[in-house]
């Protein structure tokens, strides 16, 4: 057993210092957690997540206080009992709904930078690997949350989604790749309705959001050991770089500390990140608050364009374009696509994309089609769009099939 | 500096995929209907009988029908521009109103499908030309009329029986116009422009006025029977319950709602919704109300907004200054 000072004062540094290790855990997390000093503002968008995921958190806990999960009460609770009678409900609710659209945007450029730099592989995987969890557990909080204000769009895009659920149609292989029951046992009901409601409540507040914690520790945890990558993706013999740090020498050394010199130019990103989302809470919310869903649910009256929120479009639009069986098995690829990107790509190098050759173009392939599709996830499925969505989505899997060919050529160069 | 030309390019494509997912896909979704800038001249209401004969020649059924109409709703309107011209007497108007009174009462009875209105502020809260065509035809006025072609009348088409001349209408409208102008408030426009069919639950307003609060829950059980005897009546009388407006103040944009109240067929063709026919200033009253009820933060969220975003700004010079403290010997 360790040695403990009998005369340590309860609480007092010596104290903590030997119940918990308060300064190795300093030093391990934040003072002599070395970052690479050739970094971008797109660096800071890990913290940006977490400052997003905390507000959306504190807001999520107002807005809890005043929701009621029952299909009679739910859309007056929230537009009339948070917007009117609760003081700054609204602003909560609006943070609430920026922030979750917000969070998606600033998650997509995070995804981005890491394909751009390559931070994927060469020991990077399960960084990679985590991040994709958690992109998937805050799809599924955000489609769990937007059920709640039970409007039109709540319920009918609950009822178009859960629909997948039920495989395959059943002309297709004798059946056996249809499950039917599925859908009314995940529903609870043959519609969406009480139970649905207090099922996705109850993911919404608590098993998805304690997920996503349980997560971002673990996403946290993969980063420490293989150290963030860098703008040049050089490999940085960090140990020797951070004896040139604590020996003064800050100019020959590449990296900084996490605390207080990373941070430090985290927090100004931050603040500027904050303007912006400010600016939309107070001004320009619209965009993340659909007016079809301040319509109250009405099982009767199909809207004339259903669509799931903007962040959802690229991969609903993967899924639209084709008959049933082949958009569902488009769509199940789209969203296990990213996962394999480690895998897919064969070349070793480790480098922004503009020092790739061909992988370059596919990068800015890859974000103008997922734009593309996005744009045409929204609009009515007719005349040109239709095969313009139909040509992205093609496009969208080719680039996933071709991957390894274009990676593998790399090697060879 | 590298820094910003990679902001520059997170913005761009941040920017195109929002106006793509935004702007440009809502102006595809749904068509663009003109405002008529709340003037009643029926144009809208030739051009959609004119664009009739085209779909009826187009699945040969009901041609003759069709030009029938258009030339019934050109005559109707060309009418009502001639009636607009004569000089209507309020006094004699007056004595004519009368006739209005066996319904426009205010005993709050339930007449073939709704409560009469209250007629109290119509000349604040209708146009004039609207009035005037209103007297003349309700069903062609409120462009309803193709509910009432066949067995059922029209539960105000008593008036045609009743004010013949255009002169006696213009009298009518002329009292109307110039005596019944009380001092609009945007609770009344709503209650008398939308109230007698539509609810609005936040504001406590059902066909049946102002929901008043009762000392026993008894006295407030037999309250609600009353509303949904009333609405009952106005389902069977509109073929379904029209919406609850509480919240329509964030469901619709108010472009749809200008042209909707101006002409409902032009939002949504075959509905029974008749024109109501407000004014520009009768329009502002029930959209005030309508944001009242549906989006009462409007007026807190622009001064607390600025004052966020003031503390943000200073938050962020403070930030940077650290910033450039902190890494001022690293290169």
């Amino acid at each position: 057993m360790a040695h403990f000072d009998e005369k340590a004062k309860p609480f007092s540094h010596q104290w903590l210092n030997e119940r918990l290790a308060i300064d190795t855990v300093k030093k391990v997390m934040s003072s002599e957690y070395w970052i690479p000093k050739d970094i971008n503002f797109l660096w800071a968008m890990g913290m940006i997540l977490a400052a997003t995921f905390g507000l959306l958190v504190i807001s999520g806990i107002f807005l809890l206080m005043y929701y009621q999960p029952d299909t009679a009460k739910a859309f007056d609770s929230v537009n009339y009992t948070i917007m009117t009678e609760v003081g700054y409900g609204w602003l909560w609710r609006h943070i609430h709904g920026v922030g979750a659209s917000l969070v998606f945007l600033i998650i997509y450029i995070h995804m981005f930078t890491g394909i751009y730099y390559g931070s994927y592989k060469r020991g990077r995987e399960m960084i990679w690997l985590s991040g994709m969890l958690l992109f998937v557990l805050f799809s599924a909080e955000a489609f769990s949350g937007y059920m709640l204000p039970w409007g039109q769009m709540s319920y009918w895009a609950g009822m178009v989604i859960t629909n997948l659920f039920g495989g395959f149609t059943p002309d297709l292989a004798g059946g056996a790749l249809n499950f039917p029951g599925f859908v009314e046992w995940l529903r609870g009901d043959y519609v969406p309705a009480q139970a649905f409601l207090s099922r996705f409540f109850m993911l919404h507040v608590f098993l998805l959001p304690l997920a996503i914690i349980g997560v971002i520790v673990l996403h946290f945890a993969t980063l420490r050991i293989p150290h963030v990558n860098n703008q040049e993706g050089a490999e940085i013999d960090f140990e020797e770089s951070a004896r040139l740090y604590k020996d003064g020498k800050k100019k020959e050394s590449k990296v900084i500390p996490f605390s207080p010199v990373f941070l430090s130019k985290d927090v100004f990103v931050m603040g500027v990140y904050f303007i912006l989302f400010f600016y939309l809470v107070f001004f320009h919310f619209d965009f993340a608050m659909d007016p079809v869903n301040f319509d109250p649910a009405n099982g009767l009256k199909t809207p004339l364009h259903i669509y799931p929120e903007w962040y959802f479009l690229w991969s609903y639009e993967v899924l639209r374009p084709f008959s049933f069986n082949i958009g569902l098995v488009a769509f199940a690829f789209a969203q296990v696509a990213f996962f394999l990107l480690p895998f897919l790509d064969k070349s070793p190098v480790v480098a922004p994309a503009s020092r790739r050759g061909l992988f370059h173009i596919w990068f800015w392939l890859m974000i103008i089609d997922m734009i593309v599709l996005s744009v045409m996830g929204k609009l009515p499925p007719e005349g040109a769009w239709n095969i313009i969505g139909f040509g992205a989505a093609v496009v969208f899997i080719l680039l996933f099939v071709a991957l390894p060919f274009i990676t593998k050529n790399e090697k060879k160069a | 500096m590298k820094e910003f030309k990679i902001l520059a390019i997170v913005v761009f494509f941040s920017l195109v995929l929002y106006w793509g997912v935004e702007p440009f896909a809502h102006s595809q979704m749904h068509k663009h209907v003109e405002s008529n800038n709340f003037i009643y001249d029926g144009k809208s209401d030739i051009a959609e009988a004119t664009a009739k004969i085209a779909t009826a020649k187009e699945v040969k059924k009901g041609v003759v029908e069709a030009e029938a109409k258009l030339v019934a709703k050109k005559a109707f309107w060309a009418e009502v521009a001639e009636t607009a011209k004569l000089k209507g007497d309020a006094v004699a108007g007056e004595a004519a109103f009368a006739a209005c009174m066996g319904c426009h009462n205010g005993a709050g009875v339930n007449m073939g499908g709704v409560i009469p209105p209250n007629l109290d502020h119509a000349g604040s809260l209708y146009d004039k030309n609207y009035l005037i065509a209103l007297v003349k035809d309700p069903a062609m006025a409120s462009n309803t009329d193709h509910k009432f072609a066949d067995t059922m009348m029209h539960p105000m088409g008593s008036v045609k029986a009743m004010i013949t001349t255009p002169q006696d209408i213009a009298n009518v409208v002329a009292y109307l116009t110039t005596k019944k102008v009380g001092k609009l408030t945007p609770k009344v426009a709503f209650m008398e422009a939308c109230g007698r069919c539509h609810t609005n639950k936040y504001g406590k307003m059902t066909p049946l006025g102002e929901t008043p609060s009762f000392k026993t829950e008894k006295e407030a059980l037999a309250h609600n029977i009353k509303v949904l005897d009333e609405q009952d009546l106005i389902k069977k009388y509109m073929g379904n319950l029209p919406p609850d407006l509480s919240m329509m103040a964030r469901a619709r944009s108010e472009h749809f709602m200008e042209t909707f109240v101006e002409n409902p067929q032009s939002q949504l063709a075959g509905t029974s919704m008749p024109r109501t026919g407000l004014s520009e200033k009768g329009f502002e009253e029930v959209y005030a109300y309508l944001n009242e009820t549906g989006d009462p933060s409007k007026s807190a969220r622009t001064p607390l907004g600025i004052a966020v975003l003031i503390f943000f700004g200073i938050f962020t010079v403070l930030a940077y200054l650290w910033k450039k403290h902190q890494w001022h010997d690293l290169h």
